[in-house]
């Protein structure tokens, strides 16, 4: 007998006395045996289970959220036990969706279910904090001097004193002081800052209002009281689809999760569902078993890529070629091969197709113009105002009937004209709009249509008609030659069919640009638009960060919303586009934007646009190398020559396109005390000091120290660490701490034309940051000053989000642990110490505000025809139209406080007005006076109180039409005096005007809310949000030139960058190849979303840090590894001029080679070892990112195509980046 | 008898991993158990967590046949078991699960003054010494690691074709796994001290903290890995199946807090006098069906009756015949255990996903309405059967197959429904099934209402 033998020898034997022992237990047992003895059941013998009985037992489960900068809006239980937060879950109430769909139940995350960990953690901020050198500083003037503000004063502007503690900022050193002490020093600088620069160099950051609106509105009140700009955070987080204002004059309006069920055909494109917007995948797993097709379009194979029927994978940032080679085939298959009725009867009731385009002449070709308007054709006669200028806002279209040129129904000329009254529709009537002047007997001219793609301009002919002597052609004849869908006998270059890779835009010429196969482009969209036909438009593109964060994600946008509209998908439930980047609708948004602006007290505030505020005060200009016409188009005109983007900037800031703050090299308290004596209207009093040289814009001398910013506060966010694109530069320029860039900048001869340059780049321009928080980020590292904020588990609050249809509450589980307070009390506290120290200081002041030709507004007619009328240039100086708007306000800097916690009268007296509708609240008024009590004396004595968070809450909701049926149908009034009788929304006012919603309604369960004017799409229990709906359905224009969507864009920086028609623009290649040494390589460095966190939130939370790896990473392909010999869990650095980045490598065959993923705002917090390359502190995904400014955001007082805040204006895209990668020594230092 | 058994849809999993969060939240965020996820989601393919816990070979869990065709513990009859309480090979390190870390947190507030950011480095929970983070317990989500890495995988090495880990083909998804709460559990049968019990009521495995005496043998024993040692009270833990809320009719936590809303509860009753001799089926790729054959019918009278007699309480029986489990496993026959080979008999069984055609279906330009096409064909699903039935049905893929059919026959017809056509009773019935059948699967599937799901 071998070993082996002897073993299983003995293994038998001891089985066979298992077995005996097996059953002569179960014989003196006497308990219950399975025949085979196999299992003993007994009863008889106690057992101590109560161990997991304790511990699931709590005392109490309280409904809240999570705030800001996620999108979720999920509601949560959440448990406590013995006066302590324990855990959380999901609620499952919300109101039905219906028998024939999922619901909405369970919504959350593994972030959100993280949270509670937050609470008492060790990075929670406990108490008040300043940086020890600072506040010895002030200390000691203090003393001295006997007065804060003296004191503030004193250090900010002694330049030995200024440096030292701005030069620590971000190296520690951070010490408790009192609440009292913290808020002196806060108030202090606030008053200090009014009184000696001006309240415009002041500004608040906190983003993202819908998720905690009270957290929000306090705030940014406080900010509008004083006089401080809001800066935008949609358009500068390059959330902002540029392309909607474009193309629908609408933010973002999108339908909610729900309404992906509704869909038939489904492409995430560039959106990673499950990662980004986890509570919302299951619509998209679940309408798959209702038939729906999902292609997911992802150069990475991610979490929803194997979800997908098809998964394409272009190369980054291409995606517009593919989309656009979708259109060259629906153009040709549905449109000029064969008409679908659907299709174009929608395009040519709903989009701008048959509208009619001049084209003007250019070396002996074509360019297209401008859109021919009643002006163009003098159609429009003597009612149209005195100067005629009405019918410039009137495009028009040929009727097939009359063969006549006609203005339809719902051009901008009708919205704000006392003629359009009841003329501002899309009823054609008897009219027939022609689409195309093709035909048997058309002539035709040939056009110059600009490629980006290395080639020169396509030469295309379009049929011509001549009106008035010019030459005029369709948006739709446009548009198929833009797309090279060619027509028998028209001249000039065209595909010989869809093989034909070199002409764009084919499926073969895609295929050479993103790699994705001609016969997969083709087939996509052959299915998609057949699926539109038989469905009528039931096909949705979920389009995500993706597609959206590149530089030109404005073209990208255009491709695939052109699939749509001419699918007739928009406006439709189950179809049209859903993007989810960083979207905040505040559905009671009527009543947020009037407390918020603090418009109930004074008009108007500052809202400040963030991407341009950032380039100018963070310096980054000055490391433009390249003039603005380096992305101009070979068929502009040369607008851009010789001048930097700074340049542009400052243009549109004077011709009052874009908001400025500071406006003025001077003090807007003391231009507002000259205004107010010199008696003059202040337009005519600024029109004439610019004209005398005695005023001088600050943009265009940003370093000079008259214009620096110098108060900041960051409540509800972590600007530093999460969205400081060209984060290096923020330290330096914006901060003066130390930084890691090593950028060169600008040579003479690149610099700007209207920007004075200063050799030496001012190092510290704020005096303060201040910082609203419960948890250490960048931020809270950086600040001066650092407040101990409430988490959303300590008060109350409200939550919405365009996911789903709902409002709910965030309730306090515990109050605020420690010292923490919330961010109500902050600034009502905050404003309390403000006021007090004003008194004496600032008392009342007269403050000139600019304002900027605001969208929705009739300031959008500000600049006809889109032609660039600069009085720079000899233009006349016209207040409102060429120049900004100024008004001079009052403020009464001790009334604060007063101010802060009551609603003031102008709300009743001069209404509010959401997206051009204008609603009086007066019963609103006194239901809240009722509801809250009034103010018993002072300034706001007899108004009703907001001085409760409960408060603020309910008068959110009362004012708001999607939470307050009368309001709602009072603004259906409003519409259906200015849309005409026929188009139903007397009965849209009769169906919502009894809805109501108070607040303790969404602490019980979630609520849904109502059709509202404030919104493009109706809400009903039977029906899913999905935009645009009350557009198709009611005949309401959008709110465009055209009032239709738009194909084409006339302005003259748009024809400048070639970008009038959708068009493909690959991602920027503006920077020299970085050299890639030995063991290196160059990559495209992209920032997606992260699975582990919300932006900076989460990331450094143990248990997402336990499920993920750590610390930063960067995912990269095999072949990238290979390459310079990294291993999985390898350190790794990633350097560009920009600054540096240290992180471990993942290693993954789901990543494409050239490519590497660092997930968005992995800070420096956590783990994160110092540099070899600069030997200090790496990371933060920033880190490797500058901020471009694309010009044509910029522009303004051209219908759709100007500002409202984080309607319009540049973005922030970091997309377009590119790294040098390679292993460094395994050994770090800390 | 009765058990509370859970079925999850993998091809609606998301691999978010809340469920692991909120489980963890609630039950193991403590000392002794840092370590211990009571639920966890490994990406697929993966090493999993504990590392390679799959390969038998090294760990010795479940059961196997011995020379006689007896069932007994992979690691051994009693006497192995005994010599081996006090040094046991088959007893995972903590590298084999990870080590837990936390980072010098107090830092980042309470730094002196420097010359630079401060930043809180990584340090041990086991000895408190600073530490580099070198593994977890999601080391290779979503594929990373590489296909170095990957090709631990156990279920992709027993594979006999060669599956080809590159960017084109990549495929992946996501298992979440708890505690099988088995019919035969070894973890039961290898405790010395009998800590380890099968209630009887519900069937739900628990650990008596009392008795247990921390010889870990069920750690071995457990061929899915899912008990722990807890090493600060030394006593093994695992989950419960949430007894606390099943008690108050209330679903698990990952149940009900799985925003992929994939997880079912249901009742199944079963004959416990078949469970042995299901368990020692010869062929491996028997046990699927030995074990379908171990569940009663509760439509059936005479089972009612026989539940009855032996106090099943009418409420138990009435929740059988409406279980969603029973119907995923019994009725639609999607459902299917896993790993079966190791003859435990586990209860939380798996909807086996779908997945995107491979790139060469893109290439070619075939008619995008063809239901087949529109949905891929199975044989060219970018998930190989036969690494799905290495999974479930011990490498049997006619089973797999058959599940992932119905599923895709059910959007097929769902399609023509949702697009206004015309019906095709072929649809259905080339899968077996009836148009009202596929529909009522569409419902529990799809619709998934809250009340239908547990």
């Amino acid at each position: 007998m071998g070993l082996r033998g002897a073993r299983r020898e003995a293994e038998r034997a001891a089985a066979y006395t298992a077995d005996q022992l097996l059953r002569t237990g179960g014989i003196l047992r006497r308990t219950a045996t399975t025949a085979d003895l196999r299992a003993v059941f007994r009863t008889d013998q106690d057992v101590n289970d109560a161990p997991y009985r304790e511990r699931w037992a709590h005392d109490r489960v309280v409904r809240s959220t999570h705030g800001v900068n996620c999108t979720g809006s999920c509601s949560w239980k959440v448990y406590v036990k013995d006066g302590l937060i324990t855990w959380e879950t999901q609620e499952t109430d919300y109101p039905s969706t219906g028998p024939d769909r999922p619901e909405y139940e369970p919504r959350g995350c593994p972030r959100g279910a993280s949270f509670s960990w937050y609470t008492y953690s060790p990075t929670r901020v406990r108490y008040p904090h300043v940086r020890g050198v600072l506040l010895e500083l002030y200390r000691e003037a203090r003393a001295r001097l006997g007065d804060p503000v003296a004191a503030w004063a004193e250090v900010t502007s002694d330049p030995v004193k200024r440096r030292r503690y701005q030069s620590a900022r971000g190296k520690g050193g951070l010490v408790r002081v009192s609440w009292q002490e913290a808020l002196e020093i806060a108030a202090a600088a606030h008053v200090h800052t009014i009184a000696a620069h001006g309240p415009d160099r002041i500004a608040g950051f906190s983003p993202i209002p819908a998720m905690s609106m009270a957290s929000h509105t306090v705030g940014a009140r406080f900010m509008s009281l004083i006089g401080a700009p809001m800066l935008s955070f949609y358009d500068w987080y390059a959330d902002l689809p540029i392309a909607s204002p474009q193309v629908f004059g609408d933010q973002t309006d999108v339908p909610e999760s729900g309404d992906w069920w509704d869909a038939a055909y489904l492409l995430l494109w560039g959106s990673n569902v499950p990662v980004t917007r986890t509570p919302d995948a299951h619509w998209m797993t679940e309408a798959r078993y209702r038939g729906q097709k999902v292609v997911v379009v992802s150069p990475d194979y991610s979490d929803a890529a194997r979800f997908g029927d098809e998964w394409l994978h272009p190369h980054p940032g291409t995606d517009g070629a593919l989309a656009m080679s979708m259109g060259h085939v629906i153009l040709t298959e549905f449109f000029v091969r064969r008409q679908v009725p659907y299709f174009t009867d929608y395009v040519r009731r709903f989009t701008d197709l048959p509208f009619l385009v001049e084209l003007d002449e250019r070396d002996g070709l074509f360019v297209p113009g401008k859109f021919v308007t009643a002006a163009t054709l003098g159609l429009g006669g003597t009612e149209d105002g005195a100067d005629g200028e009405e019918a410039a806002w009137k495009p028009v279209l040929l009727d097939t009937v009359s063969g006549r040129p006609v203005v339809p129904n719902g051009t901008l000329g009708d919205r704000w004209s006392k003629r359009g009254e009841g003329r501002w529709n899309l009823d054609l009537g008897d009219l027939d709009p022609q689409l195309t002047l093709y035909g048997p007997e058309s002539k035709a001219v040939s056009v110059l249509l600009p490629r980006f793609d290395g080639e020169p301009p396509a030469v295309r002919g379009v049929p011509v008609r001549e009106l008035a002597g010019r030459r005029v052609t369709t948006v739709f004849d446009l548009l198929l030659a833009q797309y090279g869908v060619g027509r028998a006998g028209l001249p000039g270059a065209w595909a010989t069919d869809y093989t034909d890779a070199t002409q764009p835009y084919t499926p073969a010429w895609q295929e050479a640009i993103t790699s994705v196969p001609a016969a997969a482009a083709e087939r996509l969209a052959r299915e998609l638009a057949d699926t539109a036909v038989r469905s009528r438009g039931r096909c949705m593109i979920v389009m995500g960060a993706g597609t959206n964060h590149w530089f030109h994600s404005d073209t990208i946008y255009r491709a695939f919303l052109t699939l749509l509209l001419l699918t007739g998908c928009q406006g439709v439930n189950g179809g049209g586009w859903a993007h989810y980047v960083g979207q905040e609708k505040v559905r009671p948004y009527a009543g947020w934007q009037q407390l918020q602006s603090a418009a109930d007290w004074v008009r108007p505030s500052r809202q400040m646009a963030g991407t341009p505020y950032w380039y100018l005060h963070t310096g980054q200009w000055r490391y433009d190398p390249h003039g603005a016409d380096a992305l101009a188009s070979p068929t502009g005109k040369g607008l851009f020559a010789g001048r930097h983007t700074a340049d542009l900037v400052a243009q549109s800031m004077r011709l009052g396109w874009m908001p400025a703050a500071p406006a003025f090299s001077a003090n807007p308290l003391d231009l507002g005390r000259a205004v107010q004596d010199s008696g003059h209207e202040p337009d005519e009093w600024v029109a004439a000091q610019l004209a005398a040289g005695k005023l001088r814009f600050a943009c265009e001398d940003p370093d000079d120290a008259a214009n620096w910013p110098r108060v900041l506060t960051v409540w509800r966010a972590n600007l530093i660490g999460s969205s400081a694109k060209g984060n290096e530069f923020f330290l330096r320029h914006l901060l003066g701490a130390s930084d890691n860039a090593r950028a060169e900048e600008a040579p003479p001869g690149s610099r700007p034309r209207d920007l004075v340059w200063h050799e030496d780049a001012p190092r510290g321009k704020l005096d303060l940051l201040l910082a609203l928080d419960f948890r250490m980020t960048s931020t809270t590292l950086m600040a001066d000053l650092v407040l101990p904020a409430a988490t959303w588990y300590e008060k109350h609050d409200l939550s919405s989000t365009d996911m789903h249809p709902y409002v709910h509450a965030f309730s306090p589980a515990i109050s605020p642990p420690w010292e923490a307070r919330t961010d109500f009390e902050i600034f009502h506290t905050l404003a309390a110490r403000f006021s007090e120290l004003a008194a004496g200081r600032l008392d009342v002041a007269y403050d000139l505000v600019v304002t900027p030709h605001a969208h929705d507004t009739p300031g959008e007619t500000a600049q006809p025809g889109g032609v660039v009328a600069d009085w720079r240039d000899g233009h006349p100086v016209r207040p409102g139209r060429n120049l900004p708007h100024f008004t001079v306000v009052e403020r009464d800097y001790t009334a604060v406080a007063n101010k802060l916690a009551a609603l003031g009268p102008l709300t009743e007296e001069r209404g509010m007005s959401v997206k051009g509708i204008t609603v009086r609240p007066a019963a609103e008024a006194r239901w809240l006076a009722a509801r809250c009590g009034t103010a018993r004396s002072g300034p706001a004595h007899g108004r009703p109180l907001l001085d409760t968070d409960v408060k603020l809450c309910e008068a959110i909701l009362a004012l708001s039409g999607t939470t307050n049926g009368r309001l709602a149908a009072e603004g259906f009034e409003r519409l259906a005096e200015r849309c005409g009788p026929d188009s139903g929304f007397e009965a849209l006012a009769e169906a919502v005007h009894e809805r109501r919603v108070v607040f303790s309604d969404t602490q019980d369960r979630p609520v849904q809310v109502g059709t509202s004017f404030e919104w493009s799409g109706k809400e009903a229990p039977d029906r899913r949000y999905s935009p645009f709906t009350v557009n198709t359905e009611h005949r309401k224009p959008w709110h465009t030139l055209t009032g239709r969507q738009h194909f084409y864009l006339d302005h003259d920086w748009m024809a400048e960058l070639g970008e009038q028609l959708p068009v493909y623009r690959p991602p920027l290649d503006l920077t020299p190849a970085l050299s890639a040494g030995e063991r290196e390589v160059e990559v495209r460095y992209l920032t997606p979303h992260s699975k582990w966190s919300i932006h900076s939130e989460y990331q450094e939370n143990l248990l997402m840090q336990t499920l993920a790896r750590g610390g930063p990473v960067i995912w990269m392909s095999v072949a990238d590894a290979e390459a310079i010999g990294v291993a999985d869990n390898d350190w790794v650095e990633a350097v560009n001029p920009n600054g540096v980045v240290v992180a471990r490598a993942v290693v993954s065959h789901r990543l494409p080679p050239g490519t590497v993923f660092m997930y968005h705002v992995q800070e420096r917090l956590v783990n994160v070892p110092r540099t070899e390359a600069t030997g200090r502190r790496g990371g933060v995904h920033n880190a490797l990112t500058r901020v471009l400014v694309k010009p044509t955001h910029l522009i303004g007082g051209y219908g759709q195509l100007s500002f409202a805040p984080n309607y319009y204006g540049p973005t922030g895209n970091q997309r377009d980046a590119r790294t040098v990668i390679r292993r460094r020594a395994q050994e770090v230092q800390y | 008898m009765a058990q509370v058994a859970m079925v999850m849809n993998l091809d609606k999993c998301i691999g978010c991993h809340t469920c692991s969060v909120t489980c963890k939240q609630t039950w193991t965020n403590r000392r002794g158990t840092e370590y211990a996820w009571f639920n966890n989601v490994e990406t697929r393919p993966g090493q999993g967590y504990p590392r390679r816990h799959e390969d038998q070979e090294k760990w010795k869990g479940g059961w196997r046949l011995d020379a006689r065709g007896r069932l007994v513990p992979r690691a051994g009859g009693r006497a192995r078991r005994l010599a081996r309480l006090f040094a046991n090979p088959e007893l995972p390190a903590l590298d084999d699960y990870y080590e837990p870390w936390t980072y010098d947190y107090d830092t980042l507030i309470s730094a002196p003054l420097g010359d630079d950011l401060p930043t809180a480095r990584p340090r041990s929970l086991i000895d408190g010494r600073p530490t580099a983070v070198t593994g977890g317990p999601n080391w290779d989500d979503d594929l990373g690691g590489g296909p170095d890495h990957l090709a631990g995988d156990p279920v992709l090495q027993r594979l006999n074709e060669r599956v080809r880990l590159e960017y084109e083909q990549a495929f992946m998804f996501h298992l979440p796994r708890i505690c099988e709460h088995c019919l035969h559990p070894t973890c039961v049968a290898v405790c010395p001290s009998g800590a380890l019990y099968k209630r009887i009521e519900d069937g739900i495995v628990l650990v008596d903290q009392d008795r247990c005496r921390g010889w870990r043998m069920c750690v071995s024993g457990c061929p899915y890995k899912k008990v722990y040692f807890n090493h600060a009270t030394g006593k093994a833990e695992k989950c419960t199946f949430c007894y606390p809320r099943i008690e108050a009719g209330e679903p698990t936590v990952c149940s009900e807090t799985c925003v992929g809303r994939l997880r079912y509860l249901g009742v199944m009753l079963y004959d416990a006098d078949k469970v042995g001799e299901a368990a020692a089926v010869p062929d491996e790729r028997d046990l699927y069906e030995a074990q379908l054959g171990c569940f009663l019918d509760p439509e059936d009278p005479a089972v009612v009756r026989a539940a009855e007699a032996t106090g099943i309480p009418h409420d138990w029986i009435t929740a059988a015949r409406r279980s969603p489990v029973r119907d995923l496993i019994s009725t639609y026959r999607i459902a299917l255990p896993l790993h079966p080979e190791y003859r435990t008999l586990p209860m939380v069984w798996y909807v086996p996903p779908l997945s995107p055609v491979v790139d060469a279906l893109t290439r070619d330009g075939h008619d995008g309405e063809d239901p087949a096409a529109l949905f891929g064909a199975i044989d060219t699903l970018r998930i190989p059967l036969s690494y799905l039935a290495g999974l479930f049905t011990a490498g049997d893929t006619a089973p797999v197959e058959a599940a992932l059919c119905r599923l895709a026959a059910m959007r097929a017809h769902m399609r023509r429904l949702n697009l206004g056509e015309d019906r095709d009773p072929a649809i259905a019935h080339g899968v077996g099934m009836t148009e009202s059948g596929l529909e009522a699967m569409y419902r529990l599937l799809g619709l998934a209402k809250y009340e239908e799901r547990y």
